[in-house]
């Protein structure tokens, strides 16, 4: 829109690609221009704002009902609306929130990272945004009539149309529909994108780690959502057209869709996390001013972390009917995913060492993002150990080790990118008070919702159940929780406040506020549609580093100095 | 000077090392010396009502102690570095890019943690999954009744065991006292929602479910086992003989519907005596009903045909 130019100097004989426009379109303004965009920043900011709208919607499904939990026996919500609600809940966080705010926060970075000026199929890419959104209408349009009441899970022969026979299913089956195209049509982009746009020089070894981790979320999601999608049309043709895929009665088998389903869910949890994983990599030593510590090895874990999730997914299932062989070889496959995975916060607490920590708001969410996950990790050793799973699966045990996984784990990140990146996007700086603030009621709400979850799943509730009986400390134990989610609310609030406010009146950030490390901060904030004049060429993983040294070294006298380079020797400590 | 700064700084970061980590195991065994009573049912499985969850729960206990060091070690250095490394005027972050020695050594060091714990189970998992003889204040078990038979389900050693069929169905459990749950005679004797069984004494239970998935759990007597329609699953307690009189609570564990808050279990030990009169008395009741409406059929029958 922007190349209107028609003349070429012509000082040189060699070919030069030229533009020729033969027409100039004016450029759409209000909300037309949003609707007709291919940008990959603008359907970036769509994303986001889009799916923090289903963040405080999933939230609100969330408080609900830990209001009926607080009391013992409690009459708030009938049991019909108790399971609408974990249902709406559980699908709303994973398929409209985690799973899609990473593909915005893509969308936006991984072109900017790279060097590129947009993704490589911008009109699919603006597809995707707009099935995301289909996906989301039909799924909550269902509100209006009977929304699903089987559990994000939605095993048969519950989900059959014997047992639940209104529409909240199949509103649920084309939710993962249309949601899945999406993700997959972005996924392909994403790889197309990220494997032939990169800036020259940046080999795969100087791709930055979020970039990584976009790319293995990309290609789990290609290899995981043909899988559901074709469970959940055989659930559909189950529900309407006669089939009996999950029908025992006629010769089907519900442990089928156990296994369909789980062998997309459990790399659903990697395809959440990772990109979480894949922010704290690039934010940690932005404010550590320390390299990351171990680049290659903080890929490669991403990498096989993937592989193996890929080869778990029967440890959701340790307590169906199944040989000691198999609940075997899915313990030792989920034991050796803790590896990569520890090598990883190994590595981010390495990067801490010896750095000079700035605790900025970003910094605390990903230091919290640590500590936190690191509980998840740890619970998640004993529910792959599976004798012990038997005491602690389908309990709040579980509901506790997945909040503390994709809540403390993913969201941290999440919360961590939008401070971090909020600058670049809008060009202003977010308050680092409110910021603070929102970090600290979020940690403390969180441990205290979630870490008693554990103890009541140890002393016998299962999940999913509206209502229980006070015995032991159980009222005890979900009153806390209650306490706490309503604190956990509170710092999602703050944040939602301090990112309207900043809108207007944060102080301007110009490009570069963090003195960052990657691409993205070479350009203006908010960036040009272009994005970039001139692409720099890449020689490192840190180029935005080289390239203030390389300033500092050619107006050198001028302000101070930067400290010499060390020699490679040296560095390699 | 330099030099001997850090030094300094390396034996009093070891020393404090080395008090921390004594103070972690002083702590740590306090805690499992606790932890049977005080903690069962806070930060332990429940257990006490079968060798399986008494199992179930020592696993768990030495998976906690690896868990609680690993989580305080890590957290730890989390902090410190948080606290020793921030910003300072004057201080400059060492530009280290990593260390291949210190990164294979972790990586190792977190696939040996893996192996111990694979080791416990393996060493713990025979006592879980295989069913032991009954005891000698169970009920004798005659050969050729009530036992169960046939792979692929574990059995005791002797062969021996008390079968039960666990069925659940929306919104309750109906038990069978019968030893072929897929070939029981019609007039087998049944109870809903509570299952009585003799103390000290192996009951094998075979699980499946009418309608929907269900999961069959009490706490006290070991793990979950999936009730899945079409598919017959297994387990087994043996509750020791001073529980008689006791009553085990349980619920369903698998989102099984609308009511599934409501789909309560109980088992209820009671001496193999006491068990035998039960069963008889059901067998009785079971009986007489039958007759009462084999009567009442014939009665309308007559009636219907003047």
């Amino acid at each position: 829109m922007a190349a209107t130019t028609t003349e070429v100097t012509t000082t040189t004989t060699a070919p030069v690609p030229q533009i020729v426009a033969r027409r100039v379109e004016p450029e759409r303004k209000g909300w037309t221009s949003w609707v007709t965009t291919t940008d990959h920043k603008r359907i970036g900011i769509m994303y986001l704002v889009l799916t923090f709208v289903f963040f405080i919607l999933g939230g609100t499904e969330a408080l609900l009902m830990r209001l009926q939990l607080s009391q013992a026996d409690n009459t708030l919500l009938d049991p019909k609306t108790y399971n609408e609600l974990f249902t709406m809940h559980g699908t709303t966080m994973i398929f409209l929130f985690v799973v899609p705010i990473m593909a915005g926060f893509g969308n936006y970075f991984v072109p900017l990272m790279i060097g590129a000026r947009d993704m490589a199929y911008p009109k699919l890419n603006a597809l995707s945004f707009w099935l995301l959104v289909a996906g989301g209408l039909v799924f909550y349009g269902s509100v209006f009539f009977n929304p699903p009441e089987c559990g994000w899970t939605c095993y048969p022969t519950l989900s059959e149309a014997q047992y639940l026979p209104n529409g909240g299913v199949d509103a649920w089956i084309f939710l993962i529909h249309l949601t899945g195209l999406s993700s997959l049509v972005g996924a392909i982009n994403f790889y197309a994108t990220i494997a032939n746009m990169r800036a020259p020089g940046m080999g795969w070894g100087r791709l930055p780690l979020f970039v990584w981790a976009i790319l293995v979320y990309s290609i789990l999601l290609i290899l995981a959502l043909p899988v559901i999608a074709g469970a959940v049309t055989m659930l559909l043709t189950d529900r309407h057209f006669g089939t009996h895929f999950f029908d025992p009665s006629n010769g089907g088998s519900p442990l089928l869709w156990q296994h369909l389903f789980w062998f997309f869910g459990h790399p659903e949890v990697y395809i959440m996390v990772l990109p979480g994983f894949g922010i704290i990599s690039e934010v940690l030593p932005v404010f550590a001013r320390k390299p990351i510590f171990g680049y290659k090895a903080i890929a490669a874990s991403t990498v096989l972390i993937a592989f193996l999730g890929l080869l778990v997914w029967a440890h959701h299932m340790f307590a169906t009917p199944s040989p000691t062989f198999v609940l075997i070889f899915f313990m030792l496959g989920s034991f050796l995913i803790a590896v990569p995975t520890g090598v990883k916060i190994f590595n981010w607490v390495a990067t801490l060492w010896r750095g000079t920590v700035e605790f900025k708001t970003a910094l605390l969410f990903c230091v919290g993002f640590i500590g936190t996950f690191l509980i998840g990790g740890i619970t998640g050793v004993f529910l792959a150990v599976f004798p012990v799973d038997w005491q602690l699966t389908d309990t709040y045990f579980v509901v506790a080790h997945l909040h503390y996984v994709l809540m403390g784990g993913a969201v941290f990140g999440v919360f961590a990118g939008i401070y971090y990146w909020f600058p670049k996007i809008t060009g202003r700086l977010m308050s680092e008070g409110l910021g603070k603030l929102s970090f600290w009621l979020m940690l403390v709400g969180f441990q205290v919702t979630f870490l008693i979850q554990h103890s009541m799943g140890l002393d016998g509730m299962p999940r999913r159940i509206y209502e229980y009986a006070d015995v032991g400390h159980l009222e005890l134990y979900n009153m806390i929780s209650t306490i706490g989610s309503f604190i956990l609310a509170a710092g999602v609030l703050v944040t939602a406040i301090n990112v309207l406010r900043s809108l207007k009146h944060g102080p301007v950030a110009g490009p570069d506020p963090w003195k960052a490390n990657t691409l993205e901060w070479f350009t203006t904030s908010p960036p040009p549609v272009n994005n970039f004049d001139v692409v720099p060429r890449i020689r490192s993983v840190e180029p935005m580093k080289d390239i203030r040294r390389q300033i500092a070294r050619q107006t050198a006298g001028a302000g101070e100095a930067p400290p010499a380079p060390a020699p490679e020797s040296a560095v390699r400590a | 000077m330099n030099r001997i700064g850090r030094a300094l700084a390396r034996t009093q970061a070891t020393s404090l090392a080395r008090r921390l980590a004594l103070a972690v195991l002083v702590a740590l065994a306090a805690l499992l010396a606790f932890a049977g009573s005080a903690f069962a049912g806070a930060i332990v499985p429940e257990s006490g009502g079968s060798p399986n969850a008494d199992h179930i729960a020592t696993l768990y206990k030495l998976i906690l102690v690896v868990a609680v060091v690993i989580f305080i070690g890590v957290e730890g250095c989390l902090i410190y570095s948080l606290f020793k490394f921030r910003a300072r005027k004057g201080a400059v972050a060492a530009q280290i890019r990593g260390n291949t020695r210190l990164e294979v050594g972790w990586t190792v060091g977190a696939a040996l943690i893996l192996v111990v714990l694979a080791v416990f189970t393996f060493a713990l998992l025979p006592s879980i999954r295989n069913p032991p003889n009954s005891g000698p204040a169970g009920l004798q078990l005659a050969t050729g009744t009530l036992v169960a038979s046939g792979p692929p389900k574990k059995l005791p050693p002797n062969g021996k065991s008390l079968n039960i069929c666990v069925n659940g169905q929306q919104y309750i459990w109906r038990f069978t006292y019968a030893a072929d749950c897929s070939n029981a005679p019609l007039n087998s004797p049944f109870s809903y929602q509570q299952m009585v069984v003799p103390v000290d004494t192996t009951v094998t239970l075979d699980i499946n479910a009418q309608d929907v998935a269900h999961s069959w759990w009490i706490p006290k007597l070991g793990g979950k086992f999936d009730a899945i329609p079409g598919y017959t699953n297994h387990t087994w307690f043996k509750i020791p003989a001073k529980y008689a009189g006791t009553i085990f609570t349980g619920q369903c564990a698998e989102l099984c519907g609308r009511n599934h808050a409501n789909m309560t279990a109980q088992v209820r030990a009671v001496t193999p005596a006491e068990y035998e009169r039960w069963l008889d008395q059901r067998k009785q009741d079971i009986k007489a009903a039958d007759d009462a409406a084999a009567k009442e059929r014939s009665q309308l029958q007559q009636q219907q045909t003047p």
